[in-house]
């Protein structure tokens, strides 16, 4: 029949389409390396290929969750403000208070790693669950909530802190973020681990295909009787818990937390997710196109850093590059439509 | 108007081809002056392309278009319209929070630039809306306007375009049918006024009542054109199909229905403040068997439509019990209503129903994710493929693979994959809203067989249409609704479309055996 033949045909011609947009971020990303190598040497040594993705393990941890949250269509402005907050709790904790701010606590003095890992999770978790409440219960915008939330975590990080930094971490603490397992970095393993898992529970469980169709038409999942507020709640609990995380491996790379801490981080983040082919619409996107998307972004920062471009024009580029992708995505999504 | 004019609009040998299909294949398409010209075809047959070439919005790779006897290229919009061809579009293009008034002159306000003169906008709309039958003060938000006043205010806009063809696609979709003799009325007195119609619809009884002539495309190319009153609805059918299709509809042998499924007793819901349109349910009243298909009749803003989402759980109630298998359960959302074996095909399957740039695959499976699941969280696939095959084989849907998303499929296909996935479910009730809206007969056919097999495999199916002869063919019983009441019940073999009507508009709460 003629409709069927016009259904392949126009799949066949998607799929081309798709697979270049699928593939898009990983090109750009080996272009963008093969570039760098030539202009500048030191590039693709593996002392900095590995700082790159020892930076990189930060957002991209939040790039994670992020992609929770945008695959329902949703937003989280908040991360970076959550993510100082968090640390903060996390640093108090490990140093047993606020009193003594600036040493290496000695052995018993503090309530060890693993307490403040915990307390910056639950911090995480916590401001989260705040947030998808608001959103589900209060229905607010998603966009306006989480531009709240950045405003009063960063309030409160700048509260805890009572304007100084807390550093000065036990070994224990510090090897979450400065250690290396043979010659990678424990933040490399930590974010490819959870990467790997978010791509699991994405790909192959109940939840991950109702966070798709959530993001894909929320009336049409509502009516397939899926707990369409639970699953949004959920996305910025998930998020909470990355950014909880984040921080953690952020303190204990620097062996400090400050109140300013991830100012900004919300643009890389959410640069990193679109980068990577999720769709601000919802709906579209996985987790393997975010961790390249986190790379590229990485890559592209330290290489300009490395030829010694401005960091006020490594902004500017961020900026044009993530208003670049959406116009990309839209286009995507049109083609879409007409198909 | 001499027998030597030309025709106002010709169009020979308009082909247009799409990567890997030829949508349009040297058609040719003539409208005479002050004629309603039914443009007709299944879906996919080429109407929505030869559309667009109209409208401006697409250009045909090869033919020609005469326009009052003159060549004319319609490179955009602007051009089909500064001819005077406007398209009404099914999807109307008003912008709900501006007036009438706004959206007729949209564009084009009256007034010295940059200034508009409202007073003028204001009177010419009147004038203009006047003519066609809007009562309505010309500042009215077109928020407020029933579907149909809608429609009036595209014709409207049309007007004050001084048209001279307007294109009307599928005009009838969503009007009720004292709506649809008034927007026929309108049509005439248009056509009166020297403009012609190109009147798209999947309504052949609406063809044969108010069209002249008609042109018949199929697979992109003329399959045949003439006059209306030298052909009958199934001479059409024929055209459209090219082939018989015995009567519009099947029809079944009525089975013996089983005990009664699902029971909803004084039902109702009213409007609130916040949805202070919102139409109202009152005490409706109803039950199904097991194997058993009702019909809920009635006109668009009966209720229909509310009250199968009320029991479904997909708006609240206010007041009312509903009982499954006898037992009295609590609905409060979908969720609720699909945990107790109740099933909806809603009524805008693109909006409320699909993930249109989804796979069909996980289109199908969204709602039985339990049944291919391993260990509780995770998913199956071997077990999913498995599914959708079965319904593909089961529903013939056809489809290029299960990853395809659902949005490249027709509309019939799109229904199926909808269809399977409630039955992958396994209801005890399914209802379905329009089942066959938007689709073409062929496929209508397949769906009411689809239909009678639920049926027969002893679901109980509530099944609502806008259309009588629908209802007629597919439901074992009916019921009639109007202004949020049930005003009658009927046996099939009882009912006609006349007596439908009569209950239907009248009110009347004549109970036959």
């Amino acid at each position: 029949m003629a409709e069927v033949k016009q259904g392949a045909a126009d799949s066949g011609s998607v799929d081309l389409f798709g697979f270049l947009a699928r593939f898009a971020p990983l090109i750009f990303l080996v272009v963008l390396m093969a570039v760098f190598a030539v202009l500048e040497p030191r590039f693709m040594s593996s002392i900095n290929l590995f700082n790159v993705m020892r930076q990189v393990s930060i957002t991209g941890l939040l790039a994670i969750g992020m992609t929770f949250v945008i695959l329902t269509a949703g937003i989280d402005l908040s991360v970076g403000s959550l993510l100082a907050f968090a640390g903060l709790v996390a640093a108090a904790v490990a140093k047993g208070g606020m009193q003594d701010r600036f040493t290496v606590g000695e052995g018993g003095v503090g309530y060890g790693w693993e307490l403040a890992a915990l307390a910056a999770i639950a911090i995480g978790i916590a401001g989260g669950l705040v947030q998808g409440f608001s959103i589900t219960r209060l229905k607010v915008p998603p966009f306006v909530v989480t531009l709240g939330g950045m405003s009063v975590f960063r309030g409160a990080a700048l509260l805890f802190a009572a304007g100084g930094p807390i550093s000065g971490f036990e070994h224990d603490f510090t090897w979450w973020g400065q250690g290396k397992i043979g010659p990678v970095p424990v933040p490399v393993i930590i974010f490819l681990v959870c990467g790997l898992l978010a791509h699991i529970v994405l790909r192959y469980t109940r939840y991950g295909r109702q966070i798709y169709a959530v993001g894909g038409n929320p009336e049409a999942a509502r009516l397939s009787g899926l707990n369409v507020t639970a699953i949004i709640c959920s996305v910025y609990v998930i998020m909470g818990f990355f950014a909880g995380l984040g921080s953690f491996v952020l303190a204990a790379r620097l062996n400090s937390a400050e109140a300013v801490a991830g100012t900004g981080y919300e643009l890389t983040v959410i640069a990193s997710v679109v980068i990577g082919g999720t769709s601000l619409f919802g709906g579209v996107g996985t987790i393997f196109g975010t961790i390249i998307g986190s790379i590229l972004i990485g890559v592209l920062l330290n290489g300009l850093v490395l030829m010694n471009v401005s960091s006020y024009i490594q902004q500017i580029i961020i900026g044009v590059i993530i208003v670049l992708a959406v116009a990309f995505d839209t286009f995507a999504k049109s083609r879409r439509r007409k198909v | 108007m001499t027998a030597a004019a030309p025709p106002l609009l010709k169009m020979t040998g308009i082909t247009k081809s799409f990567p890997g299909v030829k949508a349009l294949d040297g058609v040719q398409l003539e409208v005479d002056r002050q004629e309603i010209h039914a443009l007709l075809g299944e879906n996919g047959a080429g109407k929505s392309t030869l559309l667009k070439i109209l409208a401006g919005a697409q250009s045909p790779d090869q033919g020609e278009i005469l326009f009052d006897g003159k060549p004319v290229t319609l490179a955009n919009p602007h051009a089909a319209q500064q001819l005077g061809i406007v398209t009404i579009y099914q999807e109307f293009t008003l912008a709900p929070d501006m007036s009438i008034a706004e959206n007729v002159f949209i564009g084009r306000e009256p007034g010295r630039w940059p200034f508009v003169s409202w007073a003028r906008m204001a009177a010419e709309t009147e004038k203009l809306t006047r003519r066609i039958g809007l009562e309505r003060n010309p500042m009215t938000l077109v928020r407020n306007l029933s579907v149909a006043e809608q429609q009036m205010v595209e014709i409207a806009r049309a007007l004050s375009m001084d048209s001279r063809v307007i294109i009307m696609d599928e005009p009838t979709s969503a009007l009720s049918l004292a709506e649809v003799e008034k927007l026929f009325k309108i049509v005439r007195r248009l056509k009166d006024e020297g403009i012609s119609i190109i009147f798209v619809t999947h309504r052949l009884e609406e063809v044969m009542e108010v069209c002249d002539r008609y042109t018949v495309l199929r697979d992109g190319r003329n399959v045949g054109a003439g006059s209306v009153s030298d052909i009958t609805i199934d001479g059409i059918i024929r055209l459209m199909v090219g082939r018989e299709v015995n009567a519009l509809f099947a029809q079944r042998e009525a089975a013996e229905p089983g005990p009664v499924a699902l029971e909803v007793k004084r039902l109702t819901r009213l409007r609130t403040a916040q949805d202070p349109h919102a139409t109202e349910i009152r005490d409706v009243s109803l039950h199904v068997r097991r194997g058993e298909i009702l019909g809920i009749a009635g006109l668009v803003g009966a209720g229909r439509t509310e009250t199968a989402r009320a029991i479904f759980g997909a708006d609240p109630f206010d007041s009312g019990e509903v009982f499954v298998d006898g037992a009295p359960v609590t609905i409060r959302t979908p969720r609720d209503a699909i945990a107790h074996g109740i099933g909806l095909v809603p009524e805008d399957r693109k909006l409320q129903a699909l993930f249109l740039s989804q796979a069909i695959r996980t289109n199908v499976s969204v709602a039985a994710l339990d049944r291919i699941g391993r260990f509780g969280i995770f998913i199956d696939e071997a077990k999913e493929r498995g599914l959708v095959e079965e319904y593909r084989k089961l529903l013939n849907i056809r489809m290029a693979g299960p990853e395809q998303a659902v949005g490249n499929l027709s509309g019939g296909n799109q229904q199926k994959v909808v269809l399977a996935r409630w039955l992958a479910l396994r209801p005890k009730v399914l209802i379905v809203d329009e089942p066959t809206r938007g689709i073409d007969v062929g496929a209508k056919v397949e769906v009411h067989n689809l239909l009678f097999e639920m049926a027969r495999s002893g679901i109980a199916v509530i099944a609502i249409s806008s259309e009588l002869p629908e209802v007629l063919s597919v439901a074992d019983r009916i019921v009639t609704m109007r202004e949020g009441h049930v005003t009658g019940e009927m046996m099939r073999a009882d009912a006609t479309q006349e007596k439908l009507m009569a209950m239907m508009t009248l009110g009347t709460t004549s109970r036959a055996a």
